[in-house]
């Protein structure tokens, strides 16, 4: 068994933590379809998918083979976020993990973009994707909240379930230029806004400190992950360099 | 930056851009914006810079063939296809001309825009007119309008549609469904 190369440059750690969020949520994002509610929603899903595919291509070609680093790698080498790998749940726990992982990724492509690193390029592309993924999670997150009491208490409790994982979003990815501290309080106040327009309540409880979830950028990932993974690469896997 | 380009240059991104889209035939890549430049390597070897429209567009990898299909047609022995990102593709890169193709074709083409950046957004929680007063931005684009009879009358079905850039709509006067190139 081969393990994959990764390339040995200063960018290897950020485009790692960059490219396994974006191919991690979009394997997740996939699991919606023939599952989704509608129609329309499988539609947007799949296509939210596929432009988070597109970017971790790029991002884990600049550092390795992609397919390799995709299918190829053991649980412990994973850079994502433990967000982006948590279970779909219902489809509020899909819109919760959706609404606070696009505001962030929307926040720190535009900061990105702005500067002239190695990612601006790819940053100032996908800035305009991530606003439509955004705006997709902030409308079905009102629709939610501020619909029927049922849709309101699931959205609530989706919001409340996965705000322990909002902390390590902020952890400074070496090799990223970003104000990490201006990174958050941004995505505090939007998150704050979009769910008290959705006549819900922001989550209390830890995000980051003495206990907390954080820990995916060191490789450390929740129980549902493996299991994610083992789907993910069975194929590539038990059919090395089968092609159609 | 000035680059100088030479009639063979020239002559060889027009061959290029001919080349049809694969998933909007009715579009050439030129009409499209995606061929951002020819350079010649050589007596017969090129290279052609493409862009993709989204990241994960996965028409890109049959661009690539299509145009290096045409080129080797053309007696270019060698023929590189370079994907470049930087500036990114705006569905303000849309030829007049492939506008009013889209339109022919039942899509609504995407409506123009100057600045580049955040995509305004003009859209309810459900779905909604653009007419909407209270939506943020709704001033900002002028309406889509249905491409089979006109109207500025047409509503949002799903922001998603068969492709990463489409939208769907409904047109409120012919009750048509329609797709909406949406602007990126």
């Amino acid at each position: 068994m081969t393990t994959p190369t990764v390339k040995d440059t200063a960018l290897a750690p950020a485009a790692l933590a960059l490219g396994d969020d974006a191919l991690v949520l979009s394997h997740r994002l996939g699991e919606w379809a023939g599952n989704a509610p509608v129609l329309e929603e499988e539609v947007a899903l799949a296509n939210i998918a596929l432009d988070l595919l597109g970017q971790a291509r790029m991002l884990l070609s600049m550092v390795g083979d992609e397919d390799e680093l995709a299918f190829l790698r053991e649980e412990r080498a994973f850079r994502n976020l433990q967000l982006v790998e948590q279970p779909n749940g219902d489809f509020a726990h899909t819109i919760a993990r959706q609404l606070y992982f696009s505001v962030y990724q929307h926040l720190l492509h535009t900061q990105l973009a702005d500067g002239d690193g190695p990612f601006a390029a790819l940053a100032a592309k996908a800035v305009k994707e991530t606003a439509y993924h955004r705006d997709h999670a902030e409308q079905w997150t009102l629709r939610l909240g501020d619909g029927t009491e049922v849709s309101h208490d699931r959205m609530q409790q989706a919001a409340n379930a996965l705000w322990r994982y909002t902390g390590e979003m902020f952890q400074p990815v070496e090799g990223l230029d970003i104000d990490w501290t201006a990174l958050q309080t941004a995505w505090l106040e939007q998150i704050e806004d979009v769910l008290r327009r959705a006549t819900l309540s922001v989550p209390e409880g830890p995000r980051t400190g003495a206990w907390s979830a954080g820990a995916g950028r060191q490789g450390l990932h929740t129980e549902p992950f493996g299991r994610m993974l083992a789907e993910m690469q069975h194929l590539h896997r038990s059919h090395p360099g089968a092609s159609w | 930056m000035v680059t100088t380009t030479t009639p063979l240059e020239e002559e060889l991104l027009e061959l290029a851009g001919s080349v049809p889209d694969p998933e909007l035939p009715v579009l050439t890549l030129r009409e499209l914006g995606v061929v951002r430049a020819v350079h010649a390597r050589g007596a017969d070897s090129v290279e052609v810079e493409l862009t993709p429209t989204y990241t994960g567009c996965p028409a890109i990898e049959a661009m690539a063939l299509d145009i290096e299909r045409v080129l080797h047609e053309h007696g270019i022995r060698e023929v590189t296809v370079r994907t470049v990102l930087a500036p990114a593709w705006s569905t303000d890169d849309i030829t007049e001309e492939g506008r009013r193709k889209l339109r022919e074709f039942g899509i609504a083409p995407p409506r123009v825009r100057n600045a580049s950046g955040p995509v305004p957004v003009a859209l309810g929680p459900t779905r909604t007119r653009d007419a909407d007063p209270s939506a943020a931005g709704a001033d900002e684009l002028e309406a889509v309008r249905c491409p089979h009879c006109g109207s500025a009358d047409t509503e949002l079905l799903s922001r998603f549609s068969s492709t990463a850039c489409k939208a769907l709509r409904r047109c409120l006067t012919c009750r048509e469904p329609f797709d909406h190139f949406k602007e990126l």
